[in-house]
């Protein structure tokens, strides 16, 4: 094999170490080409979203005012006398969020901090599980959990509640936001060095003291990115109100009533017959924007909160 | 001395001349106690629903959950009612959207982390990311329904699995890209400088050093993205799948473009009915439901469990 044998003289043995250098570098370029069109696809995703949302929405305002669309008192656009006043809808959701939050708010922050500073591990290693399960139930079990067991009973205590209303359907979407809540705000005061935390217990601070005084504060910007979070998931919840909440639209904010939100009156007309390019058709790309722009104006205002209020520890 | 002398002086002295400081502890540990209460009731009331919710769907729909309910199709009688289309729709919605968001994620994942990580391409992904996670998912469905049911109807048929199928992938994408990110993450850079110093190319190093490790993390993350997607329910009725469908699609190419329903369709279907004896039906088929879900979720922590190394 070597004997005699000149070094431009190629044996098998030799070759095997002439790895294909060009091959493997162009294979490089090629995955990172096709990787990095894989992940620019997250923002197509975001200029589709806002392209199919303006493109037909541009030619409903052309036919409806926008002053009509803003301060009409009346949602009807699938009558023959069609109204559009958006804020209609946006009553409903605003009902349906406030009451949601209302109780999604305190009690995923309560529960963070009982999992953070107050459940010993061995009941955290149940604990976390069991609203891990709660953050994955569908939302459209919970509309029935709604409909079919909350409404029942409240309305055995408040007379006079129709089947379908903003309460129950807010009480239960409530509940299906808690563990957003609970899981981000734990994170951010996992965040907070235990350093702090002794400092103050060593100045003589009861246990809640600490919470309130030093944890919270110090993680006060992702609490509130979390809160935020939230709202715009209550705003963009769909199935539990279109379950419970109705699909009457109401310009109240009574929370025993029927109401439409925005999402409940898109899947009424994504599951009834209106034909593709009529007006009542265009409403569902005009309502549509219009959740966007409410979820995108919290999130932009999220980002900036975190981004001036966060404590950077080492 | 005057400053020396108070400084010698016993501390309770110093409170005891101060008549404005009050120690107060029974009060403040009072609070204490009402505090830690309270925040164990929220953990209580959240959990208290969890297990009622399950309960209640369980006693609803026991007496309907029989073999019938897989095996007969949808009908306008209740006692003959059943899921065997949705589940056979949803299945092939979560093997395509398993398909298509596998490569795209996992790819878009690696190239983040890997390749371009903080270069000012990778950060606009990353807003972008983090924005669209905040977005509802009934818009991803007025999305799918103008392109993938419209602009692509050629391709995908109308309202058909395929156009269900893409809908979904790009509402489960970042959850995707995010798990496979961190699962990259926890893999030691000592693995990867040593690939590259036995003069692998870096794609080389991660396809047979990196991937293999962080490979159980991305299947976790993978099989929660899809226990997300088997429960969404208002995208595709945003897209405009049915909830009446007596026939199954067939396996081929034309069966990607059938008219479907799934199961959380043909369940709110169910709710949105009148007569109380599809409510049973709805429960029977939120227990099937929650079966494969905890499933899925059983799947992903047993793997999480089985492969934490690191």
């Amino acid at each position: 094999m070597n004997t005699g044998s000149s070094p431009s003289q190629h044996s098998p043995r030799n070759q095997m170490w002439k790895p294909n250098r060009t091959l493997n570098k162009w294979v490089q370029r090629g995955v990172i080409v096709v990787f990095g069109l894989f992940a620019s696809i997250s923002v197509l995703t975001t200029f589709g979203i806002v392209l199919t949302l303006v493109v037909d929405a541009i030619p409903f305002f052309q036919e409806v005012p926008l002053a009509d669309f803003l301060f009409d008192t009346e949602w009807t656009p699938l009558f023959n006398d069609a109204r559009f006043g958006i804020f209609v809808l946006i009553s409903a959701t605003f009902l349906t969020s406030v009451i949601a939050i209302t109780v999604a708010l305190p009690l995923g922050l309560l529960s963070a901090i009982c999992l953070s500073d107050y459940a010993p591990q061995r009941a955290r290693r149940w604990l976390k599980p069991g609203l891990e399960i709660l953050a994955g139930v569908p939302t459209i079990v919970y509309g029935y959990f709604a409909l079919l067991f909350v409404t029942p009973i409240l309305r055995t205590f408040i007379p006079g509640m129709e089947p379908f209303n903003a309460l129950s359907a807010g009480l239960v979407m409530g509940i299906a936001i808690l563990p957003m809540v609970a899981s981000l705000s734990e994170d951010a005061i996992y965040a907070v060095p235990s350093t702090l935390r002794q400092g103050a217990y060593a100045v003589g601070a009861t246990k809640r003291e600490v919470i309130t005084g030093v944890v919270f504060p110090g993680a006060l910007s992702g609490i509130v990115a979390s809160f935020i979070l939230a709202i715009s998931r209550a705003v963009g919840e769909t199935m539990i109100v279109t379950v419970a909440a109705g699909q009457n639209p109401n310009l109240t904010l009574n929370p025993l009533v029927s109401v439409a939100t925005m999402t409940a009156y898109i899947v009424q007309v994504s599951l009834g017959d209106a034909p593709a390019g009529s007006l009542a058709y265009k409403t569902i790309y005009v309502v549509g924007l219009t959740l966007f722009v409410i979820t995108l104006t919290l999130n932009v205002f999220s980002f900036w909160f975190v981004r001036r209020f966060q404590q950077k520890y080492e | 001395m005057t400053t020396q002398n108070s400084s010698q002086r016993p501390q309770n002295q110093v409170f005891q001349e101060n008549p404005n400081f009050d120690f107060a502890l029974s009060r403040r540990r009072k609070w204490d106690r009402i505090f830690a209460i309270a925040s164990w009731t929220a953990v209580i009331i959240a959990l208290t629903v969890l297990v009622v919710l399950l309960v209640d769907v369980f006693i609803d729909g026991l007496p309907r959950l029989d073999w019938t309910l897989l095996s007969e199709f949808p009908s306008r009688l209740p006692k003959r009612a059943g899921m065997k289309s949705a589940l056979v729709g949803t299945i092939w919605l979560m093997v395509l959207t398993a398909i298509f968001s596998f490569p795209l994620g996992v790819g878009a994942g690696i190239f983040l982390e890997e390749f371009a990580a903080d270069t000012w391409y990778a950060k606009v992904i990353e807003v972008n990311i983090a924005n669209l996670a905040a977005v509802p998912s009934i818009i991803y469905g007025l999305l799918g329904l103008s392109v993938f049911v419209r602009v692509m109807e050629p391709i995908t048929g109308g309202r058909g699995i395929l156009a269900g199928a893409l809908t979904l992938t790009l509402l489960i994408i970042p959850i995707v890209i995010v798990a496979t990110r961190e699962a990259l993450r926890a893999v030691p850079s000592s693995l990867r400088q040593a690939g590259l110093a036995l003069g692998a190319t870096p794609w080389q190093v991660i396809r047979e050093q990196v991937l293999p490790l962080a490979f159980p993390g991305i299947l976790t993350g993978m099989i929660l993205a899809l226990s997300r997607a088997i429960g969404e329910t208002a995208p595709l009725i945003a897209i405009g799948a049915l909830t009446f469908i007596a026939f199954l699609p067939p396996l081929s190419p034309e069966g990607l473009q059938t008219p479907f329903t799934a199961m959380p369709i043909q369940i709110f279907n169910w709710v949105s009915r009148p007569q109380e004896e599809f409510y049973t039906a709805a429960a029977a088929g939120i227990m099937v439901l929650m079966v494969l879900l905890l499933l899925m979720n059983g799947t992903a922590i047993w793997l999480r469990n089985q492969f934490q190394k690191f």
